[in-house]
């Protein structure tokens, strides 16, 4: 049975649940966010990637209504936001910090949010006991924020504000203070969460693997802007630029003047070196300055010199250990190093290469990404 | 045997500087009044041994405590002091939370001078203080000056040697006591818990009496003591800024003393003040363990 694939970003009918239009947040004269466009669909786990200090929270708190944009507009569900107050908003927001009320038992940080809608007690009791069962915590209902370990109280934080059964769900690094294993787990507990309650989720992170695991787009923010927002496969295979390459995993950059032949770029980047080749539907101009992103894992090594298109020697000057691979350094004679990542398929002491062996690395034509900027 | 003498240190220190001049105090109250020095009797006669041991017991009695309730100016006193402790303390906290609230609330670089502010006063002597508050109070004072200056008032108001300037004057002296615990909780407050409550859907009305309250409750219980307690003992600011009918315990005290000489009612007079005053002492104390008990 064929299934439909969830991707209301390439379906021109589909009406976004958030649009971002142009919007720029300044404090003082020191811009936050940049004119930013953005379209977030409903049930869609939307992720917000960049380093620290480029705005993710800043563009996170303008949705809950904590701050305004300078200029520009935000839209949820085609109405502009800016006049509604965030007690007000079909937003819930989990904070940085999870902010949980300590004087307040974990069930009644949950019920805190609908009995300001005044409901009936036993609904706000039903749904309570529905939170606490989603999130695993019924045994702990009674305990104070306190009591509880940093997992639990990260789970409180999101039944909390779930609880509402808001559109839009806001989460703020909600794994940050999380052990690995334990972030690993909740990352598919949030994923299951979502699925189960159909919310829209936006999920801010630094951590690339996260964001990766959890999204169904991400976003990357550089700087107040947003550099490319594409699915996690489309961003890790097509980058769209030099930063967004490099800052989600690992990757090879080799700058060059481009001679275009139809699809067929070639690249000469070192004096003496043949040039290399790659396909790409970009149209360059004659000896145009671009880059070659070549991630790691395509990358292959060889004692003997292969077939394919693009070969170089070099010596090996260090090995990663990474369990179930090895990344080689490999240094070429122009003293550039290309990254090649191998699965380690035999014991360690079969490996086939050491430390200072002369190796071939290559590549095929299309597994580099060529990037003009 | 270090450790028995650092755990005995503070035992000591109570012993010598708390129970044993209230053991005297209790003595004295079970005694008679005598013309003699000092100005009471029985006293205990070493030469005697044994026998003045007991003799010396055999004199005490409840006599003056039994005279504190035949005399409505001891109970009057008792209630009225209450009274005041209970409105004044109410007041300071009116006054003092906002203050509080706006320190809390204040830019961080300003905060350090604003906590200077408030315990400002304190480098200047309390009496001197009051007596300044004389001043200001006083028929033609700088207040009455002030008012009928601009015009407020035809005639000077009355306010010094009343009830109202004892309140001005605890509100006044006592109000640094309200202020540093509220503001101490009032600090810690994290602000994103505000903004948590607003998001779940609170007004910021809503928003400061479940949350800003609450958390704050235990900053506000420990001023209400602190501004209490020495309240209803209160002597110096109902006798200088208070008027005759103004009846404080204190002001009783402090003419059975010295005015009247009589040692054994005075003692009496105090030991039930002090009983009075265990009562929200326990409470207050049971209140700072449960906070050490959340908290840790
Ligand atoms: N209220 C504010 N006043 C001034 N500058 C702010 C304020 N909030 C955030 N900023 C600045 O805006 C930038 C983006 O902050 P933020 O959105 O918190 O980044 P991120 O969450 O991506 O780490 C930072 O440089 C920060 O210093
Ligand atoms: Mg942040």
């Amino acid at each position: 049975m064929p299934q439909k694939i969830f991707a209301p970003w390439d379906d021109p009918q589909e009406k976004p649940l958030i649009r971002f239009q142009n919007v720029t947040k300044r404090f003082g004269d020191f811009t936050a966010i940049d004119s930013i466009d953005l379209d977030i669909y409903a049930r869609e786990f939307f992720a917000l990637l960049g380093p620290s200090g480029c705005g993710k929270t800043t563009l996170m708190r303008m949705l809950a209504g904590f701050e305004t944009p300078s200029s520009g507009t935000i839209l949820l569900a085609g109405q502009d936001i800016a006049p509604v107050a965030p007690n007000q908003r079909a937003v819930n927001m989990m904070f940085q910090s999870y902010a949980l009320f300590p004087h307040l038992s974990v069930w009644d940080n949950i019920a805190f949010g609908l009995r300001r809608e005044k409901r009936p007690k036993d609904q706000v009791a039903a749904r309570v006991e529905e939170m606490l069962k989603l999130t695993r915590l019924t045994k702990f209902a009674r305990r104070k924020p306190h009591q509880i370990s940093g997992g639990q109280r990260q789970r409180v934080a999101l039944a909390r504000s779930l609880a509402k059964a808001p559109k839009l769900l806001l989460l703020d690094e909600p794994l940050g203070a999380l052990d690995k294993k334990l972030r690993e787990e909740t990352q598919f507990e949030l994923m299951d969460i979502q699925e189960k309650t159909g919310t829209t989720f936006v999920i801010v992170t630094h951590d690339q693997e996260e964001a990766m695991t959890v999204a169904s787009r991400v976003a990357v923010m550089d700087e107040g802007k947003l550099m490319q927002i594409a699915t996690p496969d489309r961003i890790y295979e097509a980058p769209n630029s030099v930063y967004v390459a490099d800052f989600i995993g690992d990757v090879n950059i080799i700058e060059g003047k481009a001679h275009q032949v139809g699809e067929l770029v070639q690249l000469d980047w070192a004096e003496g070196q043949p040039a290399l080749a790659a396909r790409t539907d970009k149209n360059l101009g004659l000896a145009q300055t671009c880059y070659l992103a070549i991630r790691p894992e395509k990358v292959s090594i060889s004692a003997d010199r292969p077939g394919g298109a693009n070969a170089l020697q070099g010596e090996i000057i260090d090995i990663a250990y990474l369990g179930n691979l090895s990344t080689y350094h490999v240094k070429l004679p122009t003293g550039h190093v290309i990254k090649a990542q191998q699965a380690n398929t035999r014991r360690i002491s079969r490996r086939p290469f050491t430390w200072e062996d002369k190796v071939w690395v290559s590549w095929t034509e299309t597994a580099a990404v060529v990037l003009d900027q | 045997m270090r450790r028995l003498i650092l755990i005995a240190i503070p035992y000591v220190w109570l012993l010598a500087l708390f129970l044993i001049p209230f053991v005297i105090v209790v003595k004295i109250s079970l005694s008679d009044t005598a013309l003699a020095r000092p100005p009471y009797f029985p006293q205990w006669d070493w030469s005697l041994g044994w026998a003045g041991i007991k003799d010396f017991f055999a004199e005490l009695d409840f006599e003056n405590f039994w005279f504190l309730t035949t005399d409505d100016l001891y109970w009057k006193a008792y209630l009225s002091s209450l009274r005041i402790a209970l409105i004044s303390t109410l007041m300071t906290l009116l006054v003092g939370f906002p203050i509080a609230y706006g320190m809390a609330r204040a830019p961080e670089h300003w905060r350090p001078t604003l906590m200077m502010l408030v315990i400002l006063p304190f480098w200047t002597s309390f009496l001197i203080r009051v007596y300044s508050w004389m001043g200001i109070l006083s028929q033609n004072g700088l207040l009455n000056a002030l008012l009928l200056g601009i015009g407020v008032i035809d005639e000077p108001l009355i306010i010094l040697n009343t009830d109202t300037a004892v309140y001005i004057g605890i509100v006044y002296t006592y109000l640094p006591f309200m202020i540093l615990p509220i503001y101490a909780a009032l600090e810690k407050l994290d602000g994103s818990l505000l903004e948590a409550a607003e998001d779940l859907g609170c007004s910021r009305l809503s928003a400061f009496w479940l949350v800003t309250v609450p958390l704050s409750k235990q900053g506000v219980i420990a001023g209400c003591f602190l501004v209490f307690i020495p309240a209803i003992g209160e002597f110096v600011i109902p006798s200088l800024l208070g008027g005759s009918e103004t009846l404080m315990i204190g002001k009783v005290l402090y003419e059975e003393f010295f005015s009247n000489r009589d040692w054994p009612v005075a003692s009496a007079v105090a030991v039930i003040l002090l009983l009075i005053l265990i009562i929200p002492i326990v409470l207050f104390q049971r209140n700072q363990q449960k906070q050490a008990e959340a908290e840790g």
